[in-house]
């Protein structure tokens, strides 16, 4: 269907649809962002033994992340005297639209998906590294040391962390013989590469969550040490860009986790009858609460160690794991 | 091309979310390694001393519950214990037993906002929510004792103000299990943490010399394996009547420091149960006492242990009611000096976890 | 530092010293008796025992040289320390047997027989540590005799607690608990008693159980350094009986730099300082401890108020930089030597020295 709307002649009515259609996916993931913080909050009060949000919108606090915005909305938009003006006010935006363009290629069910191209799991980290230069820039622009010391550690992190998560997600490639993420779905019809590719799926976590500057890895925003890193100048709606940003990739993330290692939209055994979208957002769940978990119990990685980790324990197994894959898929296959 | 490089100042402080307080720190950094770092403290001095010479005895009480806030209790007993010192009063049995009992709870839960606060400092969220819950337990207790939450004020020259309501000793004593408890599972939550380990072994090593020699006391001398507590060695109150261990670590590092403060945790619930069992069921909480409390003149210098080292108090009388010249030893203030040097040459993502295992109260630091 | 002389003045030393301890023994022995009288049940705590023991044993760890000579003031001190942690030692034992009695009702029987295992090494402990005091062997026979029956017949009261605790039930629990809280209540009266003869009887009568530790710090420092560096020297009765030396403003580096560093003293930390302004003078109060030998001072410098001036003890004790500056802040002490005196809390536009007596607040505004 999408591929027919793709093919067909320019016209207004083409346009007005594709905009209705990103403006859906807009909605869905401003939705997810909305109750996904909330239940971020909620998990974690959970698992602190407190109760987290419980006033605004019911007792379940169901309104909470909405009035947290719309504070943020009105909030005074400060600019430091001595910032670089132009690159802080567009830093933000830089940041926030690479993570809203990788959810093009992810395919939700098999009907439910946007561009469906040969390399999209290429795309999605060629993309996203985009954010990197958004927050670099902002944490130079605010002409804050605490802010530049931020940019710099999130900028040697994310670039460390690719690595390991490029090569990783390589064994999965290897096995489906595709990058294209519909036909890595495909690929795991019988059998989810996280039981095919255990080691890629653990390297392909830690990578993930480091990239998501969260916890253990969230030594850019490190808030006992560096205040809050590279956004501690920006308030108000360009600070909720940053911070729309990183869960607009959590989104992304977790989607991406399911569709590589835990089958996309395939159900679990006989359990065929539940539909598609269901069988994806319960393991994208799984994935996101794994993540909120993780946040709730570790202590933060140290610099020099998480650069190390990278360069000396990820990189080097995942270039196992490739060679391993290759070795296994050219005798058994 | 050479490119130029230079070196950064950055100031940590006087208000940063790791550094408890306002206290500033002027760091010279050549990338994230640190060059220099300079202490700056007095934010928060509020002159007890010099408000003290104008007070009688008692009613200087209540500023020592402004200095080390954590640990109201023993800097209420350091004046109380010059006093008596000075006066040669006895204290009864039963304001001995309650004394001490308020005392460890206070180390207790001293100890427990450290470790919650400094996990926090280190990245980790939740035990920073564990320690307050159980935090809470032994402030209700202590609220219930004197009425008080944080600062106290509890404690008179010759006793206590109040008795132990009904009941008091049962809640203690039940107390005492659960905390076990608990901290059996701060162990298995943070202690045995990769990470953690990770970030808190070998660093802001000093070896026993050096803090010998900067005067460091408390947890922060016998991480270097110098088995010194004032309660065992220079016995004050009623600690000879228990039966407890110095807990002692050799290494020197932040490692070390936090298995003694946790290690004392323990040690002090050992007391608290011992202090419930041999609780006198009757008796006065205060001895006898001049109406008006004046000390004789001449000089006193006591020391006892407070949860971050000894704490001191030196007074000097005229015969008056109000001391002629009163002096706090303060632990926090020194122990702080050996900071500059363990952060010389250090990564800046260490300075937090140093700073943080050094333990500090500004309120003490500043006086 | 002269080895001969140092050997020579030792000797002095040991003669005097052993006068001394003549004298504390019989203070030593009345104590012993009034306390094994008081706790009967067992519970002798040993600074009733010996209210001396605790700050008035010479050095654990001689210095080389001290053992060549027979019954030396150290020896005879070590042998005194020992039989008061043999003391020590016994009333541990028995806490842990009252322990063991407790538990064993409580508890499975294999606990307590796990703490009966431990609390019979601990009799064992302390025994051979009786035996080397036995071995140490000094003309104090008659005092350890004493201590000796003490600990026996705690050791037979303790065999009887356990006995008891073997038993494991309620009762024993009970019984238990009262005789700890005896014990407790009868070593508070044992206190009691002391602290009243302390501070009653042996006030007017000027003998102090620190003076020992008094003569010795100002024989040393005599010798050494002469007699003009010591402007006084007492017992401060107000402190927990420390012993304190005044100094001359000239002499205080030097004494100082040798309280740290002679061999017999070895006043390695720094636990206070901090100045005071009495009106008549300024005066600079340092409490040193010793953690190699486990001995308290205190030193005083009397300083002239109008250009209070002294040497910086950092060089000695890098402990003393703080306080220092505290110091020089709140009352205008200059440190001659201090390697960055600032006006710590107050910063250096804050106008007078709050502590000093005369202080008039001062405000721009007002």
């Amino acid at each position: 269907m999408m591929e027919q709307w793709l093919e067909s002649t320019p016209s207004w009515s083409n346009i007005a649809l594709f905009f209705g259609l990103g403006a859906l996916l807009l909605a869905v993931v401003l939705a997810f962002v909305t109750y996904g913080i909330l239940a971020e909050r909620k998990v974690m009060g959970f698992m602190q033994g407190r109760i987290g949000p419980n006033q605004v919108g019911g007792r379940f606090g169901l309104l909470q992340t909405v009035a947290d915005v719309l504070k943020l909305l009105l909030k005074e938009d400060t600019i430091p005297k001595a910032a670089d003006r132009p690159l802080y006010v567009l830093a933000p935006i830089i940041a926030f639209t690479p993570s809203f363009m990788v959810l093009a290629v992810l395919p939700f069910t098999d009907s439910f998906r946007f561009a469906d191209i040969g390399v999209g799991l290429l795309y999605y980290i060629a993309v996203s590294g985009l954010t990197t230069i958004g927050v670099v820039a902002g944490g130079w622009a605010s002409n804050n040391k605490y802010a530049l010391l931020g940019g710099m550690r999130a900028a040697a992190q994310m670039i460390s962390y690719e690595i390991p998560l490029v090569m990783s997600a390589l064994g999965v490639v290897l096995l489906a013989g595709s990058m294209n993420l519909v036909d890595i779905v495909a690929a795991q019809k019988d059998v989810w590469f996280i039981f095919a590719q255990p080691l890629a799926f653990l390297i392909f976590l830690i990578a993930a969550v480091a990239e998501l500057n969260r916890t253990p890895f969230d030594l850019p925003e490190a808030e006992s040490e560096l205040v809050a890193g590279f956004h501690v100048e920006y308030s108000g709606f360009r600070w909720a860009f940053f911070m729309l940003a990183e869960y607009v990739y959590l989104f992304a993330m977790a989607a991406l986790v399911t569709i590589l290692f835990l089958g996309g939209w395939h159900p679990v055994a006989f359990l065929g009858w539940i539909p598609g979208a269901v069988w994806f957002a319960l393991k994208f769940c799984a994935v996101v609460f794994v993540l909120i978990w993780f946040r709730a119990t570790f202590p933060r990685v140290r610099a020099d160690q998480l650069m190390e980790f990278a360069w000396k324990v990820l990189l080097p197994l995942s270039l196992v794991n490739i060679v391993l894959t290759a070795v296994v898929k050219a005798w058994f296959f | 091309m050479m490119l130029r490089t230079e070196e950064m100042i950055l100031n940590v402080g006087p208000q940063h979310p790791s550094t408890h307080g306002v206290f500033r720190l002027i760091l010279k950094i050549d990338g994230e390694i640190i060059q220099e770092a300079t202490p700056v403290i007095g934010y928060l001095h509020r002159g007890t001393e010099k408000i003290a010479e104008g007070l009688q005895y008692t009613q200087i009480i209540p500023y020592t519950d402004r200095m080390d806030y954590l640990s109201a209790m023993t800097n209420n007993y350091v004046l109380c214990h010059a006093v008596e010192t000075m006066m040669g009063i006895e204290v009864p049995e039963r304001a001995e037993y309650l004394r001490v009992l308020a005392m460890e709870l206070g180390r207790i839960a001293s100890h427990l906002v450290w470790w919650g606060t400094y996990l926090l400092d280190l990245g980790a969220t939740s035990p920073f929510l564990y320690a307050f819950r159980e935090r809470e337990m032994i402030i209700n207790l202590l609220n219930e004792l004197s009425g008080a939450r944080l600062t106290f004020n509890y404690m008179r020259i010759g006793g206590v103000k109040w008795d132990a309501p009904d009941g008091w000793i049962d809640k203690v004593k039940q107390f005492v299990p659960y905390m076990r408890e608990k901290l059996h599972g701060y162990h298995e939550l943070v202690t045995g943490n990769e990470i953690f380990r990770q970030r808190v072994t070998g660093v802001g090593r000093y070896t026993k010399e050096e803090a010998i020699s900067y005067s460091l006391s408390g947890v922060n001398l016998r991480s270097t394996g110098v088995k010194w507590d004032l309660r065992k060695d220079e016995p004050y109150s009623i600690y000879d009547r228990f039966d407890f261990d110095v807990p002692v670590r050799d290494g020197g590092d932040c490692l070390a420091r936090y298995e003694c403060r946790m290690a004392e945790i323990e040690q002090s619930l050992r007391i608290i149960e011992q202090a419930c069992e041999q609780f006198p069921p009757e008796g006065p909480i205060m001895g006898k006492v001049p109406r008006i409390i004046k000390a004789p003149p001449g000089e006193t210098f006591v020391r006892i242990e407070a949860p971050r080292g000894e704490i001191g108090c030196y007074i000097a009388s005229d015969g008056k009611k109000e001391p002629y010249r009163l002096k706090f030893r303060r632990p926090s203030f020194y122990n702080l000096q050996i900071l500059p040097k363990l952060l010389k040459g250090q990564n800046l993502a260490n300075v937090i976890a140093i700073l943080g295992s050094i333990d500090i109260v500004l309120g003490e630091v500043d006086g | 530092m002269d080895e001969e002389k140092d050997l020579a003045q030792r000797k002095k030393e040991a003669a005097e010293r052993a006068k001394q301890l003549a004298r504390e023994r019989l203070a030593a022995k009345q104590a012993a008796e009034q306390a094994k009288q008081a706790a009967e049940t067992g519970d002798a705590r040993s600074d009733d025992l010996n209210p001396s023991s605790d700050v008035s044993d010479g050095p654990a760890n001689e210095a080389p040289g001290g053992a060549a000579q027979p019954p030396s003031a150290e020896d005879i001190a070590s042998a005194k320390k020992r039989v008061a942690e043999e003391v020590r030692a016994k009333a541990a034992e028995l806490r842990r047997q009252r322990e063991a009695a407790e538990s064993g009702a409580e508890d499975d029987l294999e606990l307590a027989k796990k703490k009966a295992a431990a609390a019979a090494k601990a009799r064992a402990a302390a025994l051979a540590k009786q035996k080397a005091a036995e071995a140490a062997g000094s003309d104090d026979e008659l005092a350890k005799q004493k201590a000796k029956a003490a600990a026996a017949a705690k050791a037979r009261a303790a065999a009887l607690a356990k006995q008891q605790g073997d038993a494991a039930d309620d009762e024993a629990k009970q019984k238990a608990i009262a005789a700890a809280k005896a014990k407790a209540a009868a070593a508070a009266r044992a206190k009691a008693a002391a602290a009243g003869e302390d501070g009653g009887a042996a006030k007017p009568s000027a003998s102090s159980p620190n003076d020992p530790l008094l003569q010795k710090y100002v024989r040393i420092i005599e010798e050494h350094l002469g007699p003009d560096v010591l402007e006084d020297a007492y017992i401060n009765r107000l402190a927990k009986d420390v012993p304190t030396l005044v100094v001359p403003k000239e002499a205080y580096y030097k004494v100082a730099e040798f309280l740290k560093y002679n061999e017999q003293l070895r006043f390695d930390y720094l636990s206070e300082l901090h100045g005071t302004d009495f009106q008549t003078h300024m005066e600079v109060y340092v409490h040193l401890y010793s953690y190699p030998n486990r001995q308290p001072v205190a030193l005083k410098v009397k300083i002239e108020r109008d250009n209070p001036e002294v040497d910086s003890l950092v060089p000695l004790w890098p402990g003393a930089n703080w306080p220092e500056c505290e110091a020089y802040d709140l009352l205008g002490i200059r440190f001659r030597g201090h390697p960055n005196l600032i006006r710590i809390f107050l910063g250096e536009h804050w106008v007078g020295h709050p502590l000093r007596k005369d202080y008039e607040p001062y405000d721009a505004e007002v």
